[in-house]
């Protein structure tokens, strides 16, 4: 299987490389819209700031290749805020594949931002390898709003949707790279359906 | 709030985990990869690593022994020692560290927090202080790695939390170090102090010594709770602890 992860110059592109090469597979790591749209997965990772990973993606070049893409194709953390229609965090619009926006965590008493931790999830799509009661381990500050592609939520002050799919797309709000047994079920999932 | 974390820190000196007491008379207490395996193994809910000479010596941490750990363990973990520029940091992060954590450095420049922030979200940045109880008051220290270069670093320890946050700092691991190594369990005041002084999560640090002293921590509101003797030296299992945790009604991962 050729699983390509985007390249899109920011962030955790070591940590999960190496989860997938746990789980056997070889990663290309690339912005090359032909290698990309050639691969069996695709994943998109992302940490750091949704404005800058959009200008990269138009930079490069992919904004509409990552669109059109019809394999299966994973958002990880800001990769999948990235799949939604729009961020607040610098107003900035993004992919448009998956409908709702992505806000701020607003903080409150015994309540920090960002959500950084081990999360219990309640999961209604047991397809995606995970199951009610899984801890997962989230590290952010915006999250996307809850709709009806969220196929597991967490709570943080609000629900947060922990895993969301649409058609051929898949994200994961935590970061399954880093969810012990559980992260790699969801890996799994995503690689034999 | 996410379930409580315990969070084993293991300190590194050439590639190898040492222990001290106060921060002096370090001793070798074994291999990194094998100790990073044994907690992930045992239910760490995440693992921090400070290069402990790093700053000291005017040198970044080597990314060679982060990669080696980020292939063997599934649960996160967070990188210390002399990161000093964004290029430092791209290279912990590059070899597999899901943060990167700043202390000294960050004394020097606060401005580091700002751009680690920017450039690579603030989740990734964590903020490592080492702060001393004074005369009612708290007090920031710098260069703990060795006793011979550690020194006031002239600024108050909730001041300098405020503008971290302010700068974009996504957690502070509060170290009190009059408590490191001595098991007499976490300052509490200290601790909270410093939580209602940041929107962040506060991870305490130094003095834990007892299970009842992770149960303290958490009561008084911090995200996490980081110990290295205890779990080196094999005082508190992390399963039993986090057993009894679970019993006094708190939200563990298990």
């Amino acid at each position: 299987m050729k699983l390509a992860i985007v390249d899109i110059g920011c962030g955790n592109i070591g940590a999960i490389s190496i989860a997938f090469e746990r789980l056997g597979l070889d990663p290309i790591v690339s912005s090359d819209a032909a290698t990309i749209q050639s691969a069996d997965r695709v994943i998109l990772p992302g940490v750091g700031a949704a404005g800058h990973a959009m200008e990269q993606i138009r930079w490069r070049g992919l904004f509409f290749v990552l669109r059109g893409l019809k394999q299966p194709v994973l958002g990880i953390c800001l990769g999948m805020q990235l799949m939604f229609e729009a961020s607040e965090e610098a107003g900035v619009h993004c992919l448009g594949i998956i409908p709702g926006r992505v806000t701020k965590l607003e903080p409150a008493p015994g309540r920090p931002v960002p959500h950084m931790g081990w999360s219990r999830l309640d999961v209604s799509d047991p397809g995606t390898g995970l199951k009610t009661g899984d801890y997962v381990y989230f590290a952010h500050s915006y999250a996307c709003t809850d709709g009806p592609h969220s196929v597991a939520t967490a709570v943080h002050g609000r629900a947060i949707p922990a895993a969301v799919r649409k058609d051929n797309f898949v994200g994961a709000q935590f970061h399954p790279e880093r969810s012990g047994d559980a992260g790699a079920r969801f890996l799994k999932a995503f690689l034999d359906p | 709030m996410p379930a409580r974390r315990i969070i084993p820190c293991l300190d590194v000196r050439d590639g190898r985990v040492v222990k001290g007491i106060r921060f002096r008379d370090h001793r070798d207490v074994g291999d990194i990869v094998e100790h990073a395996e044994r907690y992930a193994a045992e239910g760490a809910d995440e693992l921090v690593f400070y290069d402990i000479t790093a700053s000291a010596e005017g040198r970044s941490l080597d990314p060679s022994w982060v990669r080696r750990i980020a292939r063997v363990i599934d649960i996160p973990f967070a990188v210390a020692g002399g990161i000093r520029s964004r290029d430092d940091a791209a290279r912990c992060l590059d070899a597999g560290a899901d943060k990167v954590s700043i202390n000294s450095p960050a004394l020097e420049r606060p401005a580091l927090i700002s751009t680690l922030a920017r450039d690579f979200g603030s989740q990734c940045v964590v903020l490592g202080i080492d702060s001393l109880r004074r005369e009612g008051d708290y007090v920031v220290k710098q260069y703990t790695g060795d006793v011979a270069t550690t020194r006031d670093a002239g600024r108050g320890t909730l001041d300098w939390v405020r503008e971290a946050t302010e700068r974009g700092a996504g957690e502070i691991v509060l170290n009190c170090i009059a408590e490191d190594g001595v098991r007499t369990g976490y300052d509490i005041a200290h601790t909270k102090a410093v939580i209602a002084a940041t929107t962040v999560p506060v991870i305490a640090s130094g003095g834990a010594g007892a299970p009842d002293h992770f149960r303290d921590a958490f009561e008084a509101g911090a995200s996490g709770a980081l110990a290295a003797t205890v779990f080196h030296d094999r005082l508190i299992g992390i399963q039993d602890l986090k057993e009894y945790l679970g019993a006094c009604g708190m939200e563990v991962r298990r």
